[in-house]
């Protein structure tokens, strides 16, 4: 039951598919996101980094600090297209 | 480890990893992969991963052909058990001028030699059946082909990865490829943040970065950086007819946009770009790819972004990829150039370089790509590219 314990919620990533992950062999949180999907959501890893950080570092016995970090990419707040096109004609003109 | 290989290729983008898979299939597998990053680190995961076989040229459409046959199955090719996420909603592409509406003709005509079901679609009638909601202003035509489509570009370069591996590959991730050692005009092998490896072949498959290794035997390989954008959308309910959108792209408007099945829209534009390795994202990218794509898709604009990020085209001077045999150092290949449709080419690429490793009869001569051309004027032109 722990195992369906959910990491990102935004992708529906459980502990148990995190596991398997890293069993396969995909050891950084670089990796991880891209076999997952983990971190991809609208909320673009805010919890789940930390997470999954946290496994890594047990695992592999290294400190968090050493576990490797992905960058976070902008926009730091989804915003839509709409308002982004609008600011483009804006500048535009 | 090992330390001393037949081959080392430098680079785990796409390329790397395909030839990998291939020369092991062949029974070449004493291989040792070196990755500075992680696998599809590079270009690689940064890209569109879009796949068409609407080209201009039979070159470019024969590499695009049988590289989507093995798309198709890719899973099954390399004996992985992920997902690679081909999804096959096709691609519409719109042309907004006469004179590329007559491209487009001769194009479907390449097309067509090679077997390829595309063609042009009425822009009263039909459009709309493709994609529900797009404003036609200012399209002066469309054609289409169903079999175009996007793979998952992670999920691809792991599947070639795992097959890799399985046949005996070794793969050193998170490694950086400092320098190529030569001697007496003959490759050695590599100096790496992890020491020292011997071979008497490096596969030089390190994208942007090929020249600068290459360099440092001599060889002048003329592929520039350039940065290319894209962003992604929140996922929402599938837009298209019958499931995703597929992909809409116009070479003159320089934009392209695609549903993936997973419910997010990924988009890039061709800015202007100065040659350099930034890879920094832009406010100005994001604002103007949202202006120009919500002209033809205003349907698009509730969608909000969630990401974006930046890659490296490897642009060559004809923007088709070099593979280079090097003068100075025998055994050291150089494969760049793919100027911004690597991923959709490179499985047959990478069949094309094993089989001329292996001695194996081609179709294709892999000469015709090597940089000579740029001195003999015997160019690999093509008229429909981003
Ligand atoms: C925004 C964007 C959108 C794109 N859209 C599409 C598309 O829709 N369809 C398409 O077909 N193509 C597209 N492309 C192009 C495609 O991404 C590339 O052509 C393709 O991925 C190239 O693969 P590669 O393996 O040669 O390069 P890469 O994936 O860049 O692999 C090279 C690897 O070499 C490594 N490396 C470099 N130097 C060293 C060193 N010294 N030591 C060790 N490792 C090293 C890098 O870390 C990198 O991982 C796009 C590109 C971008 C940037």
């Amino acid at each position: 039951m722990a195992d369906q314990i959910l990491i990102c919620r935004c992708e529906d990533i459980t502990k148990e598919r995190l596991l398997e992950v890293i069993a396969e062999g995909y050891e950084t949180i670089d990796e991880i996101k891209r076999a997952t999907r983990a971190g991809m959501g609208p909320c673009q890893g805010r919890t789940c980094r930390q997470l999954i950080a946290q496994e890594l570092s047990k695992i592999y016995g290294v400190p968090m600090e050493e576990v490797l970090m992905p960058t976070f990419r902008a926009p730091v707040k989804p915003i839509s297209m709409g308002t982004l096109a609008d600011a483009h004609k804006k500048g535009g003109e | 480890m090992k330390k001393a290989y037949d081959i080392i290729i430098v680079g785990g983008g796409i390329v790397g990893c395909s030839i990998a898979f291939e020369m092991a299939k062949r029974g070449h597998s004493n291989i040792l992969l070196i990755e500075r990053g992680y696998l599809s680190g590079g270009a690689t995961g940064r890209c569109g991963a879009g796949i068409r076989q609407q080209w201009g040229s039979v070159l470019n459409a024969t590499l695009a052909v049988e590289s989507t046959h093995i798309f198709e199955n890719l899973e099954e090719y390399t004996g992985y058990k992920g997902n690679c996420g081909l999804n096959q909603a096709g691609y519409l592409l719109i042309a907004c001028t006469e004179k590329e509406w007559d491209q487009f003709q001769k194009n479907l005509e390449v097309q067509h030699q090679l077997g390829v079901d595309s063609y042009p679609v009425d822009l009263e009638k039909d459009v709309y059946k493709y994609v529900p909601f797009i404003n036609t202003d200012g399209i002066y035509g469309a054609t289409f082909c169903q079999k175009d489509g996007h793979a998952d570009p992670f999920h691809c370069t792991f599947a070639y990865a795992y097959g890799a591996r399985q046949l005996g590959v070794d793969i050193l991730t998170y490694t950086e490829v400092l320098s190529l050692k030569a001697e007496g005009g003959k490759i050695k092998g590599v100096s790496t943040t992890k020491g020292d490896f011997e071979a008497p072949m490096v596969i030089n498959c390190a994208n942007a970065w090929a020249p600068g290794l290459a360099a440092q035997v001599g060889d002048e390989i003329p592929v520039f950086p350039e940065r290319h954008q894209a962003l992604v959308t929140e996922p929402v309910a599938p837009m298209g007819p019958n499931g995703p959108m597929p992909m809409v792209m116009s070479f003159h408007r320089k934009f392209y946009v695609q549903q993936s099945p997973h419910g997010s829209f990924i988009m890039g534009i061709a800015e202007t770009e100065p040659v350099s390795f930034n890879i920094r994202s832009s406010w100005q990218f994001l604002e103007e790819c949202c202006g120009v794509i919500c002209d033809t898709l205003p349907a698009l604009r509730g969608l909000r972004v969630v990401r974006q990020w930046a890659g490296l085209y490897d642009m060559s001077p004809d923007r088709n990829p070099i593979i280079e045999f090097s003068k100075n150092a025998e055994g050291l290949i150089t494969i760049c150039g793919f100027s911004g449709h690597g991923f959709m080419v490179a499985p047959r690429t990478a069949i094309l370089v094993a089989k001329h490793l292996c001695n194996e009869q081609d179709d294709l001569d892999i000469k015709r790509f090597s940089a000579d051309r740029y001195r003999t004027g015997e160019l690999l032109l093509e008229p429909s590219v981003v």
